[in-house]
């Protein structure tokens, strides 16, 4: 309202001074902005030394009476002020610099905003806008490498699944790990299981303003129970007062794996498993020639496997390892209006994106829609809506773990063919023989088969705010989240193999998941001289409903019929509802004085239906101050330091993730049998649960050279978690496996540095950013010190004095080069203490061992931007180091030396011969476990560097732009993942397989997907 | 408008400031029950006995694992094991590790499902007095079962070195409330654990009743397994009367083709796990059929096993191929019940220990044994032997899981393995000595 005044006021004078002033002469001209030309409307056009001025229109356009002498004073907020002599001319045009610091940006919050210059937390702001020509099918690969301490792996290739997001290390053994997602102040229905489709997936990307991640306890306590793992905080975008912009974009391109793992060919495989089985048959006693023999059954195999082809002209020779991929196009278009006027502001969106995968059977399809209104309704009072409506769909593959994964397709012989030669089908299809392949083909799901999850998604937020006095407002938020998937399953007669359907098979789930969240809360800010002080309290309830619906249906009249409706059998149906709630009041309070001296103060107070009734509501408090040094007058004209802050903060989070009811004593009503209703103990109470707290300390300097062309942060923080919600593991002789109980604690340490410079300025810009993250977790107790363990094999382990993600397994020590025999080191304690490091050639006789980690020692990510006139460039690296990937997953049957018939990597050609002393691959020996056993031979390092992401774009100047009426138009080519340079030796290292992947169980490679390469094409016309 | 917005807003700071939100904390769960309620009316305990036969029908225990646990681990040639399951490869080649998942899920489930038991049996009182007798009788054979196949996977033979110091598996028979340091149980001997077993199924025999119930226990099932308890300790006499008294119950009769015996209307069965389309794994199926019926076909029959067989026995035909292997039929309905005891082992328990005793108790060791060749067109044997009879023992229950338990007891080798060679024990689950420091791990391991 103060801007209508000055306006109203401005015309005022400027009607009075017409009439005082009649020699002036008119000028005209625009105002835009030197970064994107685009019109600013609302600029100040003031004739230097009078109050005579206009503002401009929406159009950026002002026309203004002047004297021909006179000098026009320019000024807009965010932008550098200018005077400018009017000299006689008629029309002047303006390009304003932008003056926005980064120092001067808004941060958003939760429950409100500050200015960066002013945090006293740690709170990591990502403008989506760098991201937005990456190919995303969910906006956290548009954060991935760019925010230090937050760690993501993308787990598979496999579009659209779970990721694993981690904010400064992991603070839970057995709840969630991932941060509290809140978009647009609403918290979002997250996914609990990895193995399901990635629910932020139904938020467009290209529809968000910026991510904001709460790091330290003093930026997360306002989120109190849920904050231990830090909190994502979203804000889509909105439109600005002013001229109607419509901006286009559309993208398009297509992937293929980082890499593609070389197997045995015909010959190489024929070769090796002769030598496989005739040593198996030495150790078996076995006459090669007996009829039981190994090499009898591997020359059966071969004429079997190969259909007959086998020893003839048509002998194949299948790569397999490549047919598990297909051609993926992608093509994304976005189109958005957005705009205003100084009551209204809105900002109106939509997008198709439509992504094939590069595993067989894999796509991706998002339609979504957003409206985003704002309203002033008085001086006083705001209203606004921002809803966000999506459907995705998203053509899935099969677990890792199953035979329809398409990529154990490399266990196939390379002699069978792909095509049985008697039926001209795929092999396996029937009726062909479909025991042939030696494992399922499924590449018969292609056409025969589906599982595809649609999801809906309604994220809808109503919000007024009303100021009751100068200062304080009150504000309500009234927000739905809405999920409805419906998830369908597939499988004709073709896939029998598999499926044990012989007539076909379906099942479908529907899932409604509807969220309510109210937040209500006041707030106040007061600046009084040199004092300013801001404040908030409020209270937000928050109730979530979880319901399945569940049908199975089996024997179809024919391939041609899909729905359960026309199943014979209707072989399995079920439902399920579960609840949770949360009831929270929150209260902080902000005070600077003289811009030097800050504090800050939170607390929470978090109930939720979670806990025990002993334990039911929990305190978060939070402090935290920081010193702007650089204000101080010793420093304030230094000629290095631009900036200077130094922070500190402590303050409690929690962590409640840990599924629902874990505190109550039950039995579950699902032990049915023999057509009869069963029920069973399955789990024990305890009424004492909480929720884990984690204290954090955090410590960190903000600093700015040279009029802040070199800025960045340095962070040091200590989490320390108690009363970890652990499963912890009973003896099974009390009929339970576990309970969830506050034992154990853990501790994350770190250091993070952001380093921001614009290295050249003018007319060839050239911008880096770096961040650098260590960070160091270890488990300081458990239940009575008992581990806890994970993974296949139980080769993961939680245990005391360790990080998560530990690896431990016995030690693998090579081949005894006299027998081939695999070895492996006793690690024994001997009587002294000593441990006794001589191998063994008997696996139980070997001490299992900690033998590395999955959780990264350091992360970083380098971007440089480099732009000259039109032209912009840039590439982001980013990298994991000291991190372990664990192969055993597929090793143990690819890279087994030939213990099974699964075809083998061909580093397993090395294999120990009389001839071939010296190598690390044991005697290959059909069906004898030489070697594959779980043991450090598969954990490899998975360290990496990747180039991420690389852009050059073209944007068309303003000379041709004008000539085709249009805004912007910028041309761009974007490649992802051109390059990874890594020494581990499976598919990609960036994995985490989605069957096996647990708190524990971190890094397993299990025929997971490799990541995607991409090449994409955009384009982006502003009208 | 900008009144309606007023209240809207009022009413928002009305229910920041008034309303406690503290009762919406109160949720409970919809498809689980509180335990203090679950074990309060004679339905919820016969309910909890369904559920507890639920947790027996697991593929862990004998919805299959028991089962091809005892013919692997006792495997000399017969079979080969072809498939990716380190699990069942470990015992297939006598290599089992301790973290061998399946053991551990097999050891889980089994005192899962214990605990399921003493559940029914604390709340025993509440069953009416029409059902009590068979509500506890089926709860105890069920924990009579399990602790018998426990200890003679877990622990040595009866008669392997001295029973009452050799450790068999922790006894526990009482229902878990809550977990403390008493519940840190240790190994009872194999002579405590016989003890318990031999006292539930004796017990369950007198609660029961004849008629056999599919997939229950009956008073048949109960003196089954005793039979196999007392053939097991070597004590013929009561394994020779426990066995007759099956027989002469007239409750079972032997199929008149071997091939019906494997069918879930088999009057033969004594017990069996019911599996239906919607409920329960054959998991037997999964492992011995090959793909053309449902299963993996990872066990493959050799043809050192196929040449047992004269040519005109049935027995030796009961196979079938696919890929270039040899498969059983015994188990290739994927929603067949699964077998645990049937007649025709009573019989050549009873021809056996007849034999062994020189008895004839119910019928003369030759006419049982001929009773079992005559249904499948072996020619009929004129005199009989010990060995003959331990022959057709194997011949006719060959994969049905007692492998192991027979060389144990006949101290016969497996391969090049003595009959109490460490390694045909399996190994404590490494996850119960991590969490049971009472539990002492057994030779070898």
């Amino acid at each position: 309202m103060k801007r209508t005044l000055q306006l109203f006021s401005i015309i005022l004078a400027t009607l009075l001074s017409f009439q005082g002033f009649a020699q002036d002469i008119e000028i005209k001209g625009t105002i835009t902005s030197a970064e994107d030309a685009s019109p600013l409307p609302g600029v100040n056009v003031v004739l230097k030394g009078t109050t005579k001025g206009v503002l401009t229109d929406v159009e950026g356009k002002y026309s203004l009476l002047v004297p021909s002498g006179g000098v026009l004073s320019i000024s807009y907020v965010g932008y550098k002020s200018l005077e400018i002599p009017v000299s006689g001319r008629s029309i002047i045009n303006v390009a304003l610099e932008s003056d926005l610091h980064s120092l001067d940006e808004i941060v958003v919050t939760g429950f409100g905003s500050q200015i960066k210059r002013e945090l006293t937390g740690n709170i990591a702001r990502l403008k989506m806008a760098e991201s937005a020509e990456m190919p995303m099918t969910t906006f956290e690969q548009g954060i991935q490498g760019k925010a230090a301490g937050v760690q993501i792996n993308q787990g598979s290739g496999k579009l659209g699944q779970t990721m694993r997001i981690s904010v400064r290390g992991q603070s839970s053994v057995s709840a969630s790990n991932e941060p509290l997602y809140v978009i647009d102040g609403i918290p979002m229905t997250q996914n609990t299981d990895r193995r399901e489709v990635n629910m932020m997936a139904d938020i467009n990307p290209q529809d968000i303003e910026s991510i904001e991640i709460l790091k330290d306890a003093s930026a997360g306590a306002i989120y109190g129970a849920r904050a231990a793992n830090g909190v994502v905080l979203i804000t889509t975008k909105n439109g600005k007062s002013g001229r109607t912009n419509v901006n286009f974009g559309m993208q398009f391109g297509s992937s293929k794996p980082t890499n593609v793992l070389k197997f045995l060919n015909t010959q190489q495989y024929i070769d090796f498993y002769r030598m496989a089985a005739g040593n198996a048959d030495v150790l078996d006693g076995y006459d090669p020639s007996d009829e039981d023999s190994n090499t009898s059954y591997m020359e059966d195999f071969f004429q079997t496997q190969s259909l007959g082809t086998f020893g003839t002209s048509n002998q194949a020779d299948t790569d397999w390892s490549s047919l598990a991929f297909q051609k993926a196009p992608q093509q994304q278009y976005d189109l958005n209006i957005n705009g205003g006027n100084e009551k209204t502001s809105f900002y109106i969106s939509g997008q198709l994106l439509d992504q094939t995968g590069i595993l067989n059977g894999n796509a991706f399809g998002r339609i979504s829609g957003r409206v985003n209104v704002n309203h002033k309704v008085s001086r006083r009072m705001n209203i606004g809506i921002n809803m966000g409506l999506t459907r995705t769909l998203n053509e899935r593959v099969s677990g890792d773990n199953s035979f329809g994964n398409p990529l154990q397709l490399v266990a196939l012989p390379p002699m069978t063919p792909a095509t049985d030669p008697s039926t001209g089908l795929p092999v396996g299809s029937p009726p062909g023989d479909i025991t042939v392949p030696m494992y399922f083909n499924n590449m018969l799901y292609l056409g025969n088969a589906y599982y595809n999850t649609t999801n809906h998604r309604n994220i809808t937020n109503v919000y007024g705010d009303y100021e009751l006095i100068k200062g304080l407002r009150f504000r309500t938020e009234f927000a739905v989240d809405f999920l409805n998937s419906h998830i369908e399953r597939y499988y004709n007669s073709n896939t029998q193999r598999n499926t044990g359907a012989p007539m076909g098979i379906a099942d479908q789930t529907f899932r409604r998941v509807e969220n309510y969240n109210t937040n209500n809360y006041f707030s106040y800010i007061k600046e009084l001289g040199l004092h300013g002080v801001s404040a908030t309290l409020g209270m937000s309830f928050q109730n979530s409903t979880d319901k399945t619906m569940y049908a199975e249906g089996q024997d179809f009249p024919s391939d041609s019929y899909k729905q359960i409706q026309s199943a014979a059998r209707k072989t399995d149906a079920s439902s399920t509802r579960s609840d949770f709630s949360f009831v929270s009041y929150f209260a902080r309070a902000n005070y600077k004085w003289n811009d030097r001296y800050l504090f800050g103060l939170s607390g929470r107070i978090d109930g939720s239906s979670r806990f025990g009734a002993n334990n039911r509501y929990g305190f978060f408090p939070a402090v935290s101050a920081g010193w702007v040094v650089s204000e101080e007058d010793f420093l304030k004209n230094s000629q290095v330091f631009s900036f200077l802050k130094v922070r500190a903060s402590w303050g409690v989070t929690g962590n409640a993730e840990i599924g629902n009811f874990p505190q109550l004593g039950l039995y579950t009503g699902d032990a049915g049998y023999a057509g009869l209703p069963g029920q069973r103990p399955s789990q024990m109470g305890n009424p004492d649960l909480g929720w884990e707290t984690t204290k954090q300390v955090d410590l960190g300097i903000d600093f700015g050279f040279l009029k802040n062309r070199i800025n960045g942060e340095i962070d040091v923080y200590s989490k320390q978690t108690t009363g970890l919600l652990l499963n912890v593991n009973v003896p099974g002789t009390t009929g339970f496996s576990s309970i969830v109980k506050n034992v154990g604690s853990l501790s994350n340490k770190g250091i993070e540095l952001v380093i921001n410079s614009d290295n050249l300025v003018g007319d060839f810009k050239w911008k880096t950013s770096f961040n650098v993250a260590i960070n160091r977790n270890k488990i300081t107790e458990l239940d009575e010190d008992k581990p806890i363990e994970g993974g296949i094999s139980s080769m993961s382990r939680a245990v005391k004095g360790q990080p998560i993600g530990t690896f431990f397994t016995v030690e693998y020590a090579g081949v005894d080069s006299e027998t081939g025999d695999a070895l492996w080191y006793k690690n024994t304690t001997n009587a002294d203490g000593t441990i006794d490091r001589s191998t063994t050639n008997s696996y139980n006789q070997a001490q299992r061992v900690v033998v590395g980690n999955a959780l990264p020692k350091w992360t970083a990510g380098l971007s440089n931007t480099f732009s000259y006139k039109g032209l912009d460039l840039s590439a982001l690296f980013n990298g994991v180091f000291g991190n372990k990937i664990n192969f055993y997953g597929a090793g143990r049957y690819a890279s087994a030396n030939g213990r099974f018939e699964d075809n083998q990597t061909v580093n397993q050609l090395d294999a120990w011969t009389p001839e071939n002393k010296d190598t690390k691959v044991p005697q290959a020996r059909l069906f004898y476990n030489n070697g594959a056993q779980a043991s450090s031979r598969f954990i490899e390092d998975g360290s990496y560097v990747r180039l991420r992401s690389v852009t050059l774009g073209y944007n068309l100047p303003k000379s041709v732009l004008s000539n085709i009426k249009l805004n912007s138009v910028r041309v761009y080519v974007t490649g992802q993942n051109l390059l990874t340079f890594t020494k581990y030796s499976g598919w990609d290292p960036e994995v985490n397989s989605d069957d096996f992947a647990t708190n524990i169980a971190l890094g397993y490679d299990f025929y997971s997907t490799p990541q995607a390469k991409t090449i994409l094409f955009g384009l982006n016309v502003g009208f | 408008m900008i009144i309606d917005i007023k209240k809207w807003l009022i009413l928002g700071g009305v229910c920041f400031i008034g309303v406690s939100c503290g009762s919406k904390l109160d949720l409970m769960p919809h498809q689980s029950i509180d335990e203090t309620a679950a074990l309060a009316t004679s339905q919820d305990v016969v309910v909890t006995l369904n559920g507890a036969y639920d947790g027996a029908s697991s593929t862990n225990l004998y919805g299959g694992t028991i089962q091809y646990t005892g013919d692997l681990l006792g495997d000399d040639g017969d079979v080969r094991f072809g498939g990716s399951f380190a699990t069942l490869d470990e015992l297939w080649r006598k290599t089992i590790t301790t973290n061998n998942t399946q053991t551990r899920d097999t050891w889980l489930s089994a005192y899962s499902t214990i605990n399921r038991v003493n559940n029914v049996l604390s709340a025993i009182d509440k069953v009416t007095s029409s059902e009590k007798n068979t509500v506890e009788g089926k709860a105890l054979f069920l924990r009579g079962l399990l602790y018998f196949d426990l200890v003679r996977l877990w622990g040595k033979d009866f008669n392997d070195g001295s029973n009452t110091s050799n450790l068999g598996v922790p006894l526990v028979t009482a229902p878990t409330r809550g977990v403390t340091e008493e519940d840190s149980k240790p190994r009872a001997t194999v002579a405590e654990v016989y003890a318990q077993v031999i006292s539930d199924l004796t017990k369950a025999v007198t609660l029961l009743d004849s008629e056999p119930v599919t997939g229950f226990a009956s008073k048949g099932a109960a003196q089954a397994i005793l039979a196999r308890v007392y053939l097991q300790q070597g004590n013929y006499a009561a394994a020779r009367d426990a066995a007759n008294a099956v027989i002469a119950s007239g409750e079972y009769a032997l199929e008149g083709s071997y091939l019906n015996a494997f069918t879930d209307a088999s009057s033969e069965t004594i017990f069996s796990i019911v599996v239906t389309e919607q409920d329960g794994t054959n998991y037997l199926n999964t492992f011995y059929a090959p793909a053309t019926f449902q299963g993996r076909g990872d066990i493959r029959v050799q043809s050192k096993f196929l040449t047992l067989f004269e040519a005109s026995d049935t027995r030796g035909a009961f196979f079938v191929r696919a890929s270039n292997n040899t498969f059983s039929s015994k188990f290739l309905d994927r929603f067949g019940d699964v077998l645990v005891v049937r007649l025709s082992e009573m019989y050549l328990i009873r021809a056996e220990t007849n034999q062994r005793l020189g008895t004839a108790t119910g019928a003369t060791p030759l006419n049982d044994v001929n009773a079992i060749r005559s249904r499948s067109g072996a020619s009929l044997l004129s005199v009989v032997t010990l060995d003959a009879v331990l022959e057709e023992r194997k011949k006719e229950l060959a994969f049905e899981g007692q492998q192991v338990f027979d060389a144990k007891r006949l101290k016969r080798n497996i391969g090049s393995l003595a009959y109490n060679s460490p390694t045909l024990v399996l190994p404590i689950p490494q996850r119960e000595t991590d969490t049971n420091k009472n539990l002492v791990q057994n030779e070898g391991y």
